[in-house]
């Protein structure tokens, strides 16, 4: 049988600090969705909502408000959080009710609001809560992480200042043509190596800003698409597992890891192994990956992702961006919507946002970003708390 | 020195022997596992039901497994200093326990007096302080580094990014 479920419509609401209520980002964003997919919201059976946590009680049940703000049309509704990966988890709740049969038609929404600077834990005092002690006895902040692991690659990987700082350069390059990204800007490689220093080795340009914006995505079963004679895109695989024991590599928000003392590390660690997940489910390898999606939180983790996604072996990702694989034109194009470097973070839309533009990719939609002959792509998203979740989506047949 | 009463910024979590100072973890009484903090209600080995445990003194050096510094004050509930100062954090590897705790460097030690794989030592300093009691905290002291003779203009450099 086949796990295959149509992508029949995407929409998205421009990233930005815009200050309104996240609800208008995902209605703007669902109606779109909506409208490509040429499916009327009276006939969603399903909704799933991503949750975010900055904007209260509606946050939390996402998937309700945004069916309210359409308008109650009756359909099930689920909520989903699971840090940077909802989104994700969003589309995968509601690709099982339409693999197991339960829905034929379902709406996948999610935006966010977000607050200027640093993302700080929630206020209140709670020393059993690893996110507020990390702040309270380190200082340790998001870029703090991605730092320590963009500091390894440098010191074990042979990867260059310069490198990272070209990271940024090609994806300002590539979001300079998308329409909903928020930083539209080229940068040249001085630019960004003169920007203050964050988290050594990380600048303030090689890390992904905070920002408003949304995303919605309809999918269907093959059979209703095959109804609206739809030639869609199709999900073939959503990883969303969880690490295995012990985890020793340093992760937000850990204070300290587990230890490998009783069992020994796993041969994968979290990253490769959903990307790994991902590739077993859809019955595909890197070889068939035509362009990709990927997590740059940081300059320096599109890198790390580059080796998880086995474009290459690890500790050589630099060596791909010099060769410019990578780049539009490349043999392998990563982050040709410009990656976070130029949406910034809106949590629950993000995973979805990285969905829509392989979408657009591999219908051949993507106007001057556009890679060409792409048949297959594929995202990587890492949350928080062991979150994390990898797409891969296919051109039609 | 302050004579403010001095308070640990997380009680049960280290010691406060300012000669020899020690996180405080727990050993799985079946597995062997280890863990920091203490952790005593039921093992987190997959393959391991046990509800034992034993708390212990973990290891007080290891090796960086990674650094960075905050060239920003980070946001609440850290309590920076005013006029802030750059500082550094460690992820160090324990060898004996093989996992990593993360901590600051002590203060005037910055990223460029360290490499991964330089030994580290636990040390305590003080965190904040307010007007009653000064807040102490575990910190990782570079061991032998090899580019500590230029600590201070390094740490002085360092805070000119800021």
């Amino acid at each position: 049988m086949s796990n295959s479920v149509a992508i029949l419509g995407v929409g998205m609401h421009p990233w930005g600090k815009w200050g309104n209520n996240f609800v208008d980002y995902g209605v703007k964003a669902a109606r779109d969705a909506l409208k490509d997919a040429g499916v009327a919201w009276q006939d969603i059976q399903f909704v799933a909502g991503a949750n975010t946590m900055r904007c209260g009680y509606p946050g939390y049940v996402a998937g309700a408000t945004f069916a309210k703000a359409l308008g109650w049309n009756g359909a099930r509704v689920a909520s989903c959080y699971a840090a940077c990966a909802s989104g994700a988890q969003a589309l995968n709740t509601a690709r099982a009710q339409i693999l197991s049969g339960m829905a034929d038609v379902a709406l996948v929404v999610g935006a966010d609001t977000t607050p200027k600077g640093f993302l700080a834990p929630q206020g209140g005092d709670r020393p059993d809560d690893p996110d507020w002690l990390r702040f309270r006895l380190f200082g340790a902040t998001n870029p703090a992480y991605f730092a320590m692991h963009a500091r390894r690659r440098i010191e074990l990987y042979g990867t260059t200042e310069h490198d990272i700082a070209e990271v940024r350069v090609k994806n300002g390059d590539n979001g300079l043509h998308n329409p909903n990204a928020r930083y539209k800007k080229t940068f040249s490689i001085d630019e960004v190596l003169a920007s203050p220093m964050v988290a050594d080795p990380l600048r303030l340009f090689e890390i992904c800003a905070t920002s408003d914006g949304g995303a919605a995505i309809v999918i269907a079963s093959e059979e209703y698409a095959k109804k609206l004679h739809a030639k869609p895109v199709t999900i073939e695989a959503i990883s969303t597992i969880t690490p295995t024991y012990p985890s020793t590599q340093l992760e937000l928000p850990d204070l300290a890891t587990d230890s490998a003392a009783a069992v020994s590390v796993p041969t994968m660690n979290f990253k490769p192994a959903m990307i790994d997940a991902a590739y077993k489910e859809a019955g595909i390898g890197a070889d068939d990956i035509s362009l990709a999606e990927v997590y740059d939180l940081s300059t320096a983790m599109e890198l790390d992702w580059y080796e998880a996604l086995q474009l290459c072996p690890e500790g050589e990702g630099q060596k791909l961006l010099r060769d410019r694989d990578t780049y539009i034109g490349g043999r392998v194009p990563v982050n040709p919507s410009g990656g976070l470097a130029c949406f910034g973070e809106a949590v629950p839309a993000q995973a979805l946002a990285q969905v829509c533009e392989l979408t657009w990719q591999l219908r051949g939609q993507a106007d001057k970003r556009q890679v060409e002959n792409a048949r297959y792509g594929i995202t990587a998203n890492e949350g928080l708390f062991g979150h994390g979740s990898s797409v891969i989506v296919k051109a039609a047949e | 020195m302050s004579k403010k009463d001095q308070k640990s910024a997380r009680e049960g979590w280290f010691t406060l022997d300012a000669n020899n100072p020690r996180l405080l973890g727990s050993q799985c009484d079946e597995c062997q596992t280890y863990y920091f903090p203490v952790h005593e209600k039921y093992c987190r080995n997959p393959q391991c039901e046990s509800e034992s445990f034993t708390q212990i003194e973990l290891s007080n050096r290891g090796k960086i497994w990674s650094y960075t510094n905050a060239g920003y004050a980070p946001p609440p509930p850290f309590v920076a200093d005013d006029p802030y100062e750059v500082f550094a954090l460690a992820a160090v590897e324990l060898d004996k326990e093989k996992l990593v705790v993360l901590g600051q460097l002590v203060k005037g030690v910055g990223v460029d007096d360290v490499s991964i794989g330089d030994e580290v030592e636990l040390a305590i300093e003080t965190l904040y302080e307010d007007e009653e009691s000064e807040y102490l905290v575990w910190k990782w002291k570079p061991v032998n580094s090899s580019k500590s003779s230029n600590t201070e203009s390094q740490a002085s450099s360092q805070g000119g990014a800021a």
